[in-house]
């Protein structure tokens, strides 16, 4: 398959009066086309990050510092800003968190959502422009198009305010889907309506999505492949099922313990990851989860591991994956490479 | 709607009686009266004139007495200058006055939504710094300041415009610039803190992320919603505006509605005094009134019922 997007050691920086916080230190990865890819991480993790500085939509205190963003030809990390904006909204789409404060309150729905059409395609006329946006409605199962047309956001519910995202998002067919926590803020029957509508979608276009969330169980019911996230950097890389069945990295374990099962025997507490991630206006030397992970050697505090491949389009930023690793009782991946 | 226009209309009034009854009591209060005055009357002159104007009945009947005569419009004669009705002081003052305001509250707006605009946009640059800088300096130097400097250097100095007096229109410009000084800069301050604090809503990263260039995302997205605070003191600041302002119409000697209210605190003239502030108040409470109203269309979530 190829790659739509292709990031190349991508390296964000927010200055503040704190000194320079660095959200993302340096991250690959490539989005193929029709896939679609997690990025998975807690708070501070540098995912969004990492997906806003991808159309630049960061604030302005905000700097990337380093690397690329490859999409059809050209580097849009250092394109005009006029290029820009003629990809965002047409070629690479956002949905944002909060469906709640991603409208504007003053605004009806329709019309935010035509303007964006609009923007890309002025020659499309007034009426065809609103038949496009009762199509893209209907398309998103928001009822009653035509009536919901002038309304405010304010008389929309959260799971309605994100499925008119979700139509302003799809408008212009983009290449590329940026979907920032989108279920995060949403009831979990809601947020299942909208996963169901993202992959309906994406079949029927084919267009790629990246997924940002903090949430394991919503990866494994809609993504192909996943990113983990930690300290502003990838911890691990892999297809869908190779990690949950062989995770390659301790983070990435803690993760899957933490993660409630209803078939789980209750007298079993749920395992939180003990600590709190690292500072970033200071990151620390070696591997950023070295100070929570409990098979941390003396290594992974002094030394920042580089990607070991595991298995098959698998790979994993840790010591205890590299061939010198001790293979003792301290090392969970001893016993061979697992994938 | 109309019940809330209604209960709003009834709110008014409850505080119109207030104000009447408030600012009644207050002038009684102050020991003396109109008629007290360095020259030694007669017992029999004085007592005559309290007579002639009802001042020698009890104050709630006084009170009772007055309020009947401005449910039928009418506010009284003037216990100063004899023959005068109080009403024919606010319809010569309050046009002088509210010509004056109006050409200034245009003024102050053209001039602080652009400052303001600009302020914000280029947040920390030194366009920033300068109308900031500018502004406070407006908010606090007092209006009397302003008007005794701008007519030392473009009266005096300069010779450029008229020291006092609205004869041409180049009498115009001191006055409007030391009235509306503080507003102007207030606005400006205003006007820059929430468009600053609009551009960080969410809403505007999705306006962003539709490709929509940057002085797009401020007209059609940041500014409706930023306007919002600015129309809030709209209200107030012309209504402060259009009733006169008494320093700047002393300075300037502009016959507006200012200076009879001044003159009459002076004098004891109780029926100016209650007249102006009731015209003031009665005022004040509509522009208030109407600003609420153009709420309704600027913010679809504000429904009044």
């Amino acid at each position: 398959m190829d790659a739509i997007l292709q990031v190349d050691n991508l390296k964000t920086s927010f200055m503040t009066s704190g000194g320079e916080v660095q959200a993302v230190r340096g991250v690959s990865f490539q989005v193929k086309k029709g896939e679609i890819l997690g990025i998975v991480g807690e708070s501070g993790s540098g995912k969004s990050v990492t997906s806003m500085s991808i159309l630049r939509l960061l604030a302005d205190t905000a700097k990337i510092k380093e690397g690329a963003v490859y999409f059809e030809n050209q580097d849009l990390t250092k394109i005009s800003k006029r290029k820009i904006r003629a990809i965002r909204g047409e070629k690479i789409s956002m949905i944002f968190q909060d469906p709640m404060s991603s409208l504007n309150p003053l605004i009806p729905v329709g019309k935010q959502v035509s303007e964006m059409m609009k923007e890309h395609h002025p020659e499309k006329s007034k009426e065809e422009l609103k038949q496009n946006v009762l199509e893209l409605f209907a398309k998103v199962r928001i009822p009653e198009p035509e009536k919901r047309y002038r309304c405010y956001p304010h008389e929309f519910s959260g799971g309605m305010r994100q499925r008119v995202m979700i139509a302003m998002a799809l408008a212009n067919h983009p290449e590329l889907l940026i979907a920032d926590e989108p279920t995060t803020a949403l009831d979990v029957t809601i947020q299942d309506q909208i996963l169901h509508q993202l992959r309906e979608l994406k079949h029927e276009y084919g267009t790629s999505i990246i997924f940002i969330t903090h949430d394991l169980g919503v990866v494994a019911e809609l993504c192909d492949r996943v990113l983990v996230m930690y300290g502003g950097l990838i911890m691990e890389e892999a297809g869908i099922d190779d990690i949950f069945a062989h995770p390659g990295h301790p983070y990435t374990m803690g993760l899957l313990a933490s993660i409630p099962d209803i078939e789980q025997d209750r007298s079993k507490r749920l395992q939180p990851i003990p600590g709190s991630p690292p500072d970033m206006t200071n990151p620390p030397a070696g591997c950023p989860f070295a100070p929570r992970c409990p098979y941390a050697r003396r290594i992974c505090r002094e030394e920042l591991p580089d990607f070991v491949e595991v298995g098959a389009n698998h790979r994993s930023r840790c010591h205890l994956q590299t061939a010198g690793a001790p293979a003792d009782e301290h090392n969970p991946f001893a016993g061979g490479k697992q994938s | 709607m109309l019940r809330y226009f209604m209960k709003r209309f009834g709110m008014m009034l409850v505080a119109m009686f207030l104000i009447i009854l408030l600012t009644f009591t207050i002038m009684h209060a102050i020991p003396g009266g109109p008629f007290t005055s360095d020259k030694k009357v007669s017992e029999e002159v004085e007592q005559a004139l309290n007579e002639k104007y009802h001042l020698d009945k009890s104050l709630p009947e006084q009170f009772f007495q007055y309020l009947g005569g401005i449910l039928h419009g009418d506010f009284g004669p003037s216990y100063k200058y004899t023959g005068k009705e109080v009403s024919e002081f606010i319809s010569t003052g309050f046009p002088v006055s509210a010509k004056l305001g109006l050409i200034t509250i245009v003024f102050v707006l053209l001039a602080a939504i652009p400052m303001g605009i600009l302020a914000a946009v280029k947040n920390g640059k030194w366009q920033d710094m300068l109308v900031m800088g500018a502004a406070t300096i407006g908010v606090t130097i007092p209006s009397f300041v302003i008007a005794s400097l701008l007519i030392y250097f473009f009266a005096f100095r300069l010779n450029w415009l008229p020291t006092y007096g609205i004869d041409t229109w180049k009498g115009y410009i001191l006055p409007i610039i030391a009235l509306g000084g503080y507003s102007l800069s207030y606005m400006a301050r205003l006007m820059r803190s929430s468009l600053l604090e609009v551009m960080g809503q969410d809403y505007i990263r999705t306006a962003r992320a539709k490709g929509l260039s940057e002085p797009k995302v401020v007209w059609k997205h940041a500014m409706r919603n930023a306007l919002i605070p600015v129309i809030t003191v709209l209200g107030p600041t012309v209504a402060n505006l259009m009733t006169g302002s008494f320093v700047i119409e002393k300075i300037f000697a502009i016959p507006g509605l200012g200076v009879y209210f001044v003159n009459s605190v002076s004098q004891r003239d109780y029926t100016t005094i209650m007249g102006v502030t009731i015209f003031y108040a009665a005022f004040l409470m509509a522009m208030i009134f109407i600003v609420d109203m153009f709420y309704c269309l600027i913010d679809p979530r504000i429904k009044y019922d």
